[in-house]
This record gives structure tokens, sequence and C-alpha cells, in this order.
């Protein structure tokens, strides 16, 4: 059984194509055959972060318009077994996205995969509402601060309206919270929304908090999903997000600070 | 004899070109209490800037019962100063014979006694008060989902019950009562036909805004001390009046 997952946010830079490239690896990773999409069409960002944007030939707006067949535009990854991405044009926009021609490609790839990952667009307009109307689940993405807690909450509201699921009346979408760039330090001293807050105000469960850590963007920069660094923090907490995708019960980690001992102390300071 | 009318264009498939219906709307009433007073256009110019997106473009019923006995001003003129505020008054309530010629040349529609939109006559509070709607008439709604930013949720007959979170920038209307039996965080609007006895409860009010049949206050000038509690709101007069429930 297929399933279609969306990620999304309503903010932009809060980590969707991070999240959506980390856990469609993740995914892979388990033996799931997965294929994460671009549906930001015109920016195109996730066949960089998944260091793949030197094989691309075809995209997602030719197979959508120009007859060209999904198995010519797939790309396969060469790291992760059974990790595919559909990458999106750069020179097209959003109006490239028909819903016809995104329900054939959606409905083909349902046929082949475990998993199809949706990666949106920020904001709620063609593209966004692209990405999440067909999908059976959405991981909303949020960062611990209010405006991306609003935007998070309105996206709720059109995943909750908006989507086929919701037209045809068929059981609401499973959503999923996803914190990400989860900055200890700063919750402690009262700088950024405490998870608590955050899952009182959006009240959907948790899928997994992401802890700040620079080894996301390193990865990011040289085109790696983070689940490849399987040392850093945020790689374990997305295979711990991961795995509760899955349906496994994982304890969440990394939402309190570590104890100051000496030891760490000297690890940081030869860092 | 007349040759029969051409047939219409293939694109118009309607046997008539237009339906009437009658409709129901919530319409903001200015009650003129002493019109020619100098400090009138400022003041409410003041009221207008402080809400700027509430009171944009609004529709607007002048009501003229306070200024029955005292002869008509320029009306024209009034409602060009008004929409310089971006006010849109679109008629005239209570209008004795000489206000309503005065309406009728600066082209306001004519209104019957104001219903729900009449303001309680402190000066001669022994006159009855317009009935209030007889009672709450249709169904209520109960939304167990919750009300995430941007929708709206309106029961137009009834009470309405959530149970679940109100986010913000959400809309909660309704004609009776409306009950959140969890954090009030959008926007509530109680007693929107005019019934000033609906009230609103809520478990935890983090609301933007309450109103009460047309009466309002912002999340600013609600008592910082209510935030976060449960709290019934209801309306007394002009003034919203709000306590804590245990």
């Amino acid at each position: 059984m297929s399933q279609v997952i969306v990620v999304t946010s309503g903010k932009g830079g809060v980590g969707k194509t991070t999240s959506a490239a980390a856990i469609g690896a993740g995914l892979a990773l388990k033996g799931k055959k997965t294929c994460v999409i671009d549906f930001d069409v015109g920016l195109r960002n996730l066949d960089l972060v998944m260091g793949v944007e030197r094989r691309v030939v075809f995209d997602f707006i030719n197979v959508i318009n120009d007859g060209i067949r999904l198995h010519q535009a797939l790309i396969k990854d060469k790291r992760i077994e059974g990790l595919y991405i559909l990458p999106t044009s750069q020179t097209r926009d959003k109006d490239a996205l028909t819903r016809e021609g995104v329900e054939r490609v959606i409905e083909e790839l349902k046929q082949d995969f475990d998993y199809v990952i949706c990666d949106s667009p920020a904001g709620i307009e063609k593209g966004a509402f692209m990405a999440l109307y067909f999908a059976d689940e959405a991981i909303v993405v949020t960062n611990p601060e209010v405006s991306s807690v609003r935007d998070a909450d309105r996206i709720l509201g059109i995943l909750n309206s908006k989507s086929r699921r919701a037209e045809r009346g068929e059981p609401p979408m499973k959503q999923h919270l996803l914190l990400t760039r989860y900055d200890l330090e700063r919750v402690a001293r009262g700088e950024m929304l405490k998870l608590e807050d955050v899952v009182e105000i959006l009240a959907i469960p948790v899928l997994g908090v992401i802890p700040e850590d620079d080894a996301v963007l390193q990865c990011s920069n040289n085109g790696m999903p983070v689940v490849l660094e399987p040392k850093s923090i945020a790689a374990q907490a997305y295979m711990d997000a991961v795995r509760r995708l899955l349906g496994e019960t994982v304890e969440l980690r990394f939402t309190t600070p570590p104890k100051k001992s000496f030891v760490n102390w000297l690890l940081r300071r030869s860092a | 004899m007349q040759p029969p009318p051409q047939s219409r264009p293939a694109s118009d498939h309607k046997a008539q070109p237009f339906q009437l219906r009658g409709s129901v709307h919530t319409i903001l009433c200015l009650r003129l209490l002493a019109p020619t007073d100098p400090e009138f256009l400022p003041l409410l110019r003041d009221k207008v800037a402080h809400s700027p997106d509430f009171f944009r473009d609004a529709p607007l019923v002048l009501d003229l019962a306070p200024v029955a006995d005292t002869p008509p001003i320029d009306l024209a003129a009034f409602v060009a100063e008004l929409r310089r505020m971006r006010l849109f008054p679109i008629g005239v309530q209570n209008a004795t014979p000489p206000w309503q010629e005065a309406a009728r040349s600066a082209g306001l529609a004519l209104f019957g006694a104001g219903g729900s939109g009449s303001f309680p006559d402190r000066a001669a509070s022994a006159r009855a008060r317009p009935a209030p709607p007889a009672g709450r008439r249709g169904a209520g709604l109960v939304i167990t989902e919750p009300v995430r930013g941007g929708q709206q949720v309106c029961c137009p007959e009834g009470d309405l019950v959530v149970l679940a979170p109100v986010g913000h920038g959400a809309e909660l209307v309704a004609a009776g009562h409306i009950h959140v039996y969890g954090p009030l965080r959008g926007r509530a609007f109680a007693g929107v036909d005019g019934d000033a006895r609906a009230m609103i409860f809520c478990d935890q009010l983090e609301a933007e805004l309450v109103a009460i049949a047309g009466v309002y206050l912002v999340a600013e000038d609600i008592d910082p001390r209510l935030r976060g509690r449960r709290v019934r709101v209801w309306s007394e007069g002009e003034r919203l009046v709000m306590v804590p429930v245990p």
C-alpha cells in the first residue's frame, strides 16, 4: 500500500526541503522504495540538497506537459538503494502544474513506490496546493517561533478543507508535527517557543524534534541528505522520526539540554 | 405586429438575466448624537484610525433617532466627509420627514426603525427596546476538530460549540452563544443577528477579538488578567462584560 506524504509548512525557510530529503532518504535506508518530488517549480532546491543537480535531464514539468516518460525524469540516488528524486523545472512557473497532470504522475508513482514524498513550496498558493492535494499524510514542518507556528496552523486548516480527501469526504489526512531547528539553549532562555507550547497551539501529534545542528547546513551544502551523517544529532533525530512514521514507538530525544559535564566542556573546547 | 425578439446569444443559458433575493447583512450603525459638534469628525477619524482594517470601506447606516427634533444638516457634505475616512454610508434609519428629504437628496436609502442595529437609548431607557429576536431559531453546530487560522465557522441560526482549540486568525460566527472548550485564540462573533443576550464562553481566553451583537473588544482592550483564563463574556448596554468562571 503506497503512501503519499506532503512535507509542508506555509512559511518559507523552516526546513521543508531538508526534511523531505532526510525523511525520504531515511525511509529508503529502512528498505522502503521512496520517491521525493520537488513541487517548488521555478526555484528547484531539492536536487541540489540531494546532490543530483548535475544529473537532471528531464523534470516533473516535462512529464506533465511535454510527453516525457516518468522513468526518463526519475533520478536514482547513487548512495541509497531505493531512493529516487523527481526534480522540478527552474525555467517554468507553478502554472505549469495541472491537477490532472500531477494526479497522473502520482498515480503512476504509487504503482512502483512504497512512499511518495511531496516537497511543497512555501506559501499557500498553487504550488503548495498541488503538493498537498493528493496526499494521504502530511508532515507539517515548523520552527519554534511564533510566525512559523501561525503559518503551520493555517496550513493545517487548508489540509483539512482543500485536500482531495477532504473534498471526497474520506477519512482526514494523518497529520504530523516536525519541529526543526530546535535550539535547546535558546528555548531554555525563553527566546524560542517550547515544544509543549507548539504542540498546545497546533494540537497534532509530534513526529519528531530536530535539534539545531551545524551538520544540517554542511550536508545541505554538500548535496547530502543529513541522515547520511549518522553521528550527527540531527540525523539521529530524523531517523527517529522515520521510525515513528513507520509506526514504531520511539521516545523523543534531544529535547532537554545535555548536562554540562567537564568532559562535554573539554569536547566543546577541542571542537 | 412586432417581430419576435431575436434569440439570445448562446452563452446566455438562463431564461432571466438576474435573480432577486432577500438577504440579511450585519451593518455598522453610526448614531448621530451631535453631528454639528466641531469635534465630531476629528473624533470619528480617530476611532477609525484605531482599527483601519475593521472599518475600511465598511457599509454604514446613520441612525438619526437622537437628532429627530433638530433640523437636518447637509447630509451630502457629511457623507462626503465619511467617504474620505473610507466609510461607506448607504442609508439612514429613524429619520423624520425633513431628515428623510435630506437623506433622499444625499442619495441615501431609507431604512425603517432600526432593529438589531439600534442602540439602547440612555435618555429614554424607559421606552421599550426593540424586541430581541424571538428565541434561538435554528439548529446549533458542534465542531470537534480544531479551527485553524484562516478558517471561518459560521452558525447562522443557533449556538456554536467548539470542542477543540480555535487558532489565531480563525473566526467563529454564531447567531446565538459561542462555547469554546479549549483555547480561543481567534475571533468570536456571537449574536450576529443582533441578539445582545448572546454570550461567549471559553476555557482559555486568548482571543484577538470578541464581539456580541456588534459590540466588540480587541485583544489590546481586554484586561490582561483575564488572559488564559476561563471566561464568560456578555453584553451590558454598550459594553462587554468579561468575568472569569471557576
